[in-house]
């Protein structure tokens, strides 16, 4: 597979280090690091590619031609296995007008790459495909091309056509390498380059298959797993056996006669084991007898929930109308309801890895973070060695929705590989990765609305309790994952803060905490999706004993399920079709059109929930539906769920899922149904099974027969997907839109079949045998 | 102790202690990439091999237990070139995301399919019932094994 920048190239990047230069196989490209770019301009048929600090408005920082015509592009956005790779190529051989096969892409690498910080939350679409960044870069360069033919044929280049890397005007042409081939461009990103209009693409929009599919299926691709350094070790760490231990000592001796060992590190809380071989770490660190300080008492989960309610917190008022509570009391019905959302994980399917060459002042990390650039920040600081003299290379890992355990085994490797002079591998256990990363936080929401006489919403109170400690690293706080505290780093600070001080900012609904039926006003700005002019929006946040961070759709998932659970309780309650409803109360003309095309091609019959007639035993059908403005206005989706409910074994089956997805002009319509698929499947293993379980010290769901996740085996229900392609709006996000609307989709559509109200996540058949038996109970 | 054992058609000898799961062995030793440690516990398939025409965990395999045993890797069923009917089936239906779990799910599911030629949809399901995707793609990857095993069948 030449035509990628693979495991070789990437090997022939990594043997080079750094202030050193190879050439990128196949491509004729030089790469040269910040280190050395100077020394490239004397090479033919060589391209230096310089570092331009965070981000770049360098043309020469994101593109280069070679002087055989390959073009090859830097991007700061990883593909972790959402297809982000191929789309970028795409979109460079669209702008630039050159065929797919003629562009290679390098991604997140300190020494080339620019900084664009972290790859994540659907951001990389809307980051490098719209006017800026990669998207400019590429725009730039054509028109620079087109002005360079205009130049060499003396005349302007409005009448000048590129075409697979030729520019032509009658009978005069000339090639991209002919301009500019092995040289710099020496241009700034020009804000006027015009972005091809999605009407004129023949590339971008089109289902240009993954190229790393073919690696990938036959076990050639390189993963981070796989990285090999020469005289490179493999380590293992130990982590505390509770929650808070800390480390009395530490009996080095106890491993001492074990094969292959090579040294016990002990620096604060962090343990680890350097062996010669994997499997010698292991034992090793089996072996190891460490005295620990046991940590404070965990809070008991099956409290977890009110005892959130009752700790200092920091508080946040989005939105208040300052008429709330007396609009609730003169409403004509108020409606409440509490929902809860528990602890999930990323649950990586491979423990994550991580390579670190440590070498006296310098490094290398192979990482899969999604955070190339603030890894090497963070690692410097732990280390105690300057950024500059760290490179990080992004590797990919196993899937990690967020942020699993890859920062935190870059730390790991790179403390190890420090202590022993060496290179060193190391891999998680099951446990090591499932008991300490960063888990999606746990929520208590309460919600409540005010109907006027018609049953319309005039107020909407929304009031949340959240747990949260740690997160991403970013460029200097190491103590958001666990390695980083274990060496003695602190988490980002808490700051309790109560009352929260009245809204000043216009409504910003990244998290989705405002329900989309709310006008979002605050001063003279509206920035919500809906039309409830009367509304309070007020979150808690307080420490939790985990540490959390983003999972995908982080918060906006455990939102939108309390909003669209909520709109469906409304809707029930005053006798009115969901989907009709909804859309009474929605301003926003997006997601309307998501919501009428879901419904459409579910062929939504239009009644009120429950669905009359149902027995009481048995299986019954149902269905529902969810929407959302993801993040407010990156993406917008309506799902509908259909689902059998057997009421004798709680087990509930889901048979349908009709998802009509919009996020702008699409680039890769496969790669899109291909996230739209994996998120609505991965939302159902999350709302039905996922939750993660604690006794009094540790954490106890810490490998897949106690962390409960949906097999490759189970039957998936039919999925029907509307690509809805907005060509003429900006391109926004679609790799966490889908599974944000899929626990409510689901809860109401089982509420359609049942009349029971599932209020708490994961849909266990405990839980739903439960809400049935109320169900009759009250009936 | 040296151990020798035939992987993907050539004898590979190496010197490990016999305890040392089969896992490492092919992806430490004999740098394969193939098989992946998953979880270590044998319940996600992401180790997978196929000894002696059985799907196996090799992360809970000691390598002492298969010293004689003709094993295939995912690498060796094909190459990028010219892969397996099974690889190109799930490259026509473009059925992954980040890939991890491919190793598991395309060798259980050959595993099962050279046994049971005949088996219909459901029973494929529950043959990857022990198989994890935490990207979700089973859509796609069940339409490839199904896809193969139509073609199987044939």
């Amino acid at each position: 597979m030449k035509a990628l920048l693979t495991s070789d190239a990437r090997r022939a990047l990594a043997d080079a280090g750094f202030s050193r230069r190879a050439f990128l196989k196949g491509s004729g490209a030089l790469i040269v690091t910040f280190a050395s770019a100077s020394i490239a301009d004397r090479f033919d048929g060589v391209f230096a590619q310089g570092f331009n600090g965070t981000g770049s408005t360098r043309l020469d920082s994101w593109i280069a031609i070679g002087s055989d015509g390959i073009v090859t592009a830097y991007t700061g956005k990883c593909d972790f296995g959402q297809g982000l790779y191929t789309a970028q190529m795409q979109l460079v051989a669209e702008e630039l007008c050159v065929p797919f096969s003629r562009v290679r892409l390098i991604q997140c690498d300190t020494s080339m790459t620019p900084d664009q910080g972290t790859t994540s939350g659907q951001q990389s679409h809307p980051t490098n495909f719209n006017t800026t960044n990669l998207a400019l870069a590429a725009a730039t360069a054509r028109e620079t091309l087109l002005k360079l033919a205009a130049a060499r044929f003396g005349g302007s280049s409005s009448g000048l056509v590129a075409k697979d890397g030729v520019i032509g005007a009658g009978s005069n042409r000339v090639t991209y390498a002919e301009l500019v081939g092995g040289k710099k461009f020496e241009v700034s990103l020009d804000m006027s380059a015009k972005r091809r209009h999605p009407r004129e693409w023949t590339v971008l929009g089109t289902a240009v298959p993954r190229v790393d599919m073919r690696e990938m299926v036959t076990g050639r691709f390189e993963f981070v797993h796989n990285v090999k350094v020469p005289g490179m070790l493999h380590g293992v760490v130990v982590r505390p056996p509770s929650v808070g231990a800390s480390v009395m000592s530490a009996d080095e001796a106890s491993v001492r006669d074990l094969p292959g060992v090579v040294k016990v590190v002990v620096k604060q809380n962090f343990v680890g084991v350097v062996a010669q071989k994997p499997w010698q770490a292991m034992q090793a660190a089996n072996r190891l007898k460490v005295n620990w300080t046991p940590g404070p008492a965990l809070p008991t989960q099956r409290d977890a929930y009110q005892q959130i309610r009752t700790q200092p917190s920091a508080d946040t008022l989005l939105v208040d109308s300052g008429d709330v509570d007396a609009m609730l009391s003169k409403s004509a019905t108020v409606i409440k309801a509490t929902y809860q959302h528990p602890y999930q994980m990323h649950g990586s399917m491979g423990s994550s890895c991580a390579v670190a060459d440590v070498q006296g002042d310098k490094a290398t990390l192979w990482s899969a973070t999604q955070s190339a650039y603030p890894t090497r920040n963070t690692t410097a600081m732990l280390l105690g060695l300057k950024q500059e003299n760290i490179r990080v290379i992004y590797t990919r890992g196993a899937g990690c929705y967020g942020i699993n355990g890859a920062d935190t085994v870059t730390y790991d490797a790179a403390v190890l590989s420090q202590a022993v002079g060496k290179p060193v591998r190391v891999q998680l256990s099951r446990k090591d990765e499932m008991a300490w990363e960063n888990y999606g936080n746990l929520f208590a929401i309460d919600q409540r609305v005010g109907l006027d006489k018609d049953g319309t919403i005039a107020v909407w109170d929304y009031e949340a309790w959240s747990a949260a400690k740690g997160g991403r690293p970013g460029y200097n706080t190491p103590g958001n994952v666990v390695t980083g505290t274990l060496l003695g780093m602190n988490p980002g600070p808490f700051n309790p803060r109560t009352p929260a001080p009245p809204p000043t900012n216009p409504l910003n609904n990244g998290s989705n905490t405002a329900p989309s039926y709310i006008a979002g006003r605050v001063r003279d700005s509206q920035n919500g999706a809906g039309v409830v002019r009367s509304e309070r929006v007020l979150s808690h946040r307080v420490r939790s004993p985990f540490f959390t961070g983003p999972l995908r759709a982080p918060e906006r998932l455990q939102n939108t399920f309390a909003h669209e659970s909520f709109m469906d309780e409304i809707a029930a309650h005053v006798k009115a079709d969901p989907v009709a409803y909804r859309l009474k109360h929605l301003s926003h003309r997006r997601l309307s059109e998501a919501v009428r095309q879901a419904a459409k091609t579910a062929n939504w019959d239009a009644r009120p929930s429950p669905r009359p007639g149902q027995r009481l035993t048995g299986v019954v059908s149902g269905r529902g539906i969810s929407c959302v403005c993801y993040e407010g206005d990156n993406g917008y989706v309506a799902m509908i769920a259909d689902v059998d409910v057997d009421q004798d074994s709680g087990q509930v089956r889901v048979t349908r899922l009709v998802i009509a997805q919009d996020c702008g002009p699409i680039s890769n319509p496969d790669g899109m149904r291909n996230q739209i698929e994996g998120g609505a499947l991965q939302g159902m293993s999350r709302c039905l099974g996922e939750e993660v379980t604690w006794d009094n010290e540790k954490v106890t769901s810490v490998d897949w027969r106690t962390y409960h996740v949906l097999p490759l085996g189970f039957a998936p229900p039919r999925i029907d997907i509307v690509l809805i392609n907005q060509t003429d709006e900006e391109a926004c996000g679609s790799g966490e839109t889908s599974i944000t609307v899929v626990a409510a989709a689901i809860g109401n559509a089982i509420f359609d079949a049942t009349g029971a109200r599932l209020r708490t996540v994961p849909f266990t058949p405990e839980r739903v045998k439960a809400a049935l038996a109320a169900r009759t109970s009250t009936a | 102790m040296a151990t020798t054992r035939s992987v993907n058609g050539r004898s590979q000898s190496v010197d490990v202690d016999p305890a040392t799961p089969l896992l490492f062995v092919l992806s430490d030793d004999l740098s394969l990439r193939g098989p992946k440690f998953g979880c270590g516990l044998g319940q996600c398939g992401a180790c997978t091999v196929i000894a002696n025409g059985q799907a196996i965990r090799s992360c809970v395999t000691p390598v002492n237990t298969v010293a004689n045993a003709e094993i295939t890797t995912l690498e060796g069923l094909g190459t990028p070139e010219k892969p397996h009917a099974i690889q190109q089936a799930f490259i026509d239906e473009q059925a992954a995301q980040c890939g991890f779990c491919l190793n598991g799910v395309i060798l259980t599911a050959k595993a099962f399919l050279d046994k049971n030629p005949r088996a219909n949809e459901q029973q494929v399901e529950q043959a990857l019932s022990g198989v994890l995707c935490r990207c979700y793609a089973n859509v796609r990857m069940l339409k490839a094994v199904n896809r193969y095993a139509k073609a199987v069948a044939r």
